[in-house]
């Protein structure tokens, strides 16, 4: 990381897309020479709105362009919805990368089960991303999608051309739908039955809400995927981003610092704690 | 082209059953084909089948009286639709329409029940694999009831 892990680094607003009602993607450049370091899959920055608040944003693309960032950010609340009112041109700060990355490129030739729910696939689409640019790495790859409602897809353009692509089975499901909706309707998990992948020689990254997660492991070992195969992205609140405030803390982890990305096995005995 | 006893033999809902048992379900059905946006069954109808989706997609839905259909639940190759047949007093509690043409085994649900009632093994591992998928749709309701996507993870 560049210089001190408080210092945001400037950037500015260079262009905005509208993913859905409450969600937008965003492209950043620096302005001036120094840059934050390169950001990998899995790893998130700390995004600045001057004057209110910072929040921590996964990656959501990897441009070959470095230094621009790209990140999707869904409006939630004071500092998300700032962010995403701020014009083109307009200038935030940048810290970070944090955390670790998604083991995408230490498992060559494994098959790949990816399942995302909501805004969790941001954080998946730069994995997707990798594995297509270097496909031949791995063997079957398949991407289970799971959101709200069909006016909740994100990444329209991506999904339709993951879906037409035949080296990977991309899937979506929604909860709700309405009458002229023709895809799958019902829980992620259930799409399971349509992911093509032998379990011993299969890794496995979820992201979305927790509870989903949760199902989302369950279906993984049931279908004989194992353990430690099996990464999960925690994101929990956090302000620091540097394992000093505590918010983020999962029993003896920060997920700031440790995390987001975590092997299952380290998570597995906090998961269904309430309220930790 | 499979017959039926094979088509059910390739299904994890009947694989504990011995040949005689398939033999014996084989018998109660029938192929059906249904067009896109057809009928396959209808909420408050007598609940006359089990069906088996060899091809195709089904939706389960319900009629909302000011807000149009909800589709509940999507039901594709491999999987069964429609419970009713087995809990009294047999009737379809959602519509079920095919959403593109869509290929089923329809199992004559009385006369499932006639040979459950012959055989409680057979009633039995009937019940079991019921059970189990009916286990999970209750779950997986459940946990689409939270709305989980509705606000950030
Ligand atoms: C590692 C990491 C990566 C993330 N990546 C993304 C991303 O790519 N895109 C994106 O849109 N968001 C992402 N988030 C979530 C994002 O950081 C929060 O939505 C944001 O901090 C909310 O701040 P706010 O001021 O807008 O809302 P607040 O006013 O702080 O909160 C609004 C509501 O959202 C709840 N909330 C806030 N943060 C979280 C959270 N992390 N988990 C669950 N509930 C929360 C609050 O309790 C409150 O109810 C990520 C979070 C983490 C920890």
């Amino acid at each position: 990381m560049n210089g001190s892990p408080w210092n945001p680094v400037l950037y500015k607003v260079s262009s905005k897309s509208i993913e859905n009602a409450d969600l937008l993607t965003f492209e950043l450049d620096p302005v001036g020479d120094e840059a934050i370091d390169p950001i990998a899959p899995g790893q998130f920055n700390m995004l600045y709105a001057f004057g209110i608040g910072e929040i921590p944003i996964s990656v959501s693309s990897i441009l070959p362009s470095y230094p621009t960032l790209v990140h999707t950010i869904q409006d939630v609340g004071r500092v998300s919805k700032s962010l995403i009112q701020l014009p083109v041109g307009d200038i935030i700060g940048v810290r970070g990368p944090f955390g670790p990355e998604w083991p995408v490129a230490q498992v060559k030739s494994k098959d790949v089960l990816l399942i995302a729910g909501g805004v969790g696939l941001c954080p998946l689409r730069p994995v997707i991303e990798y594995i297509l640019d270097h496909r031949e790495q791995f063997g079957e790859v398949n991407v289970l999608f799971g959101t709200r409602h069909p006016d909740n897809i994100i990444y329209h353009r991506d999904i339709i051309s993951w879906q037409s692509d035949p080296s990977i089975n991309f899937q979506i499901t929604v909860d709700h739908a309405f009458p002229s909706w023709r895809g799958n309707v019902g829980v992620v998990t259930h799409l399971i039955d349509k992911a093509k992948f032998y379990p011993e020689n299969t890794i496995s990254f979820l992201c979305g809400p927790e509870v989903m997660m949760r199902f989302g492991i369950y279906a993984c070992l049931d279908a004989g995927i194992s353990e430690d195969m099996v990464y999960l992205s925690m994101e929990r609140n956090m302000k620091c981003a540097i394992g000093l405030c505590g918010h983020c803390q999962v029993g003896p982890y920060f997920t700031c610092k440790d995390g987001a990305v975590f092997p299952y096995t380290m998570m597995k005995p906090y998961l269904n704690i309430s309220e930790l | 082209m499979k017959n039926i006893k094979e088509v059910l033999s390739d299904l994890s809902f009947f694989s504990d059953m011995s040949d005689e048992m398939l033999e014996f379900i084989a018998a109660c059905g029938q192929n059906m084909h249904f067009s896109p946006d057809e009928y396959v069954g209808r909420e408050s109808g007598s609940a006359d089948y089990l069906f088996v989706i060899t091809k195709g997609n089904i939706a389960v839905q319900l009629e909302h009286p000011t807000k149009g259909t909800f589709t509940i639940r999507s039901l594709h190759d491999g999987e069964i639709a429609g419970f009713s047949w087995i809990i009294p007093p047999y009737r379809m509690q959602f519509d079920l329409k095919a959403r593109e043409h869509t290929s089923v085994v329809a199992l004559d649900a009385g006369c499932v029940r006639k040979k459950c009632e012959e055989d409680h093994h057979l009633g039995y591992l009937m019940m079991k694999q019921s059970a189990i998928i009916m286990n999970k749709r209750l779950e997986d309701t459940r946990v689409q009831l939270m709305d989980i996507y509705s606000g950030r993870v």
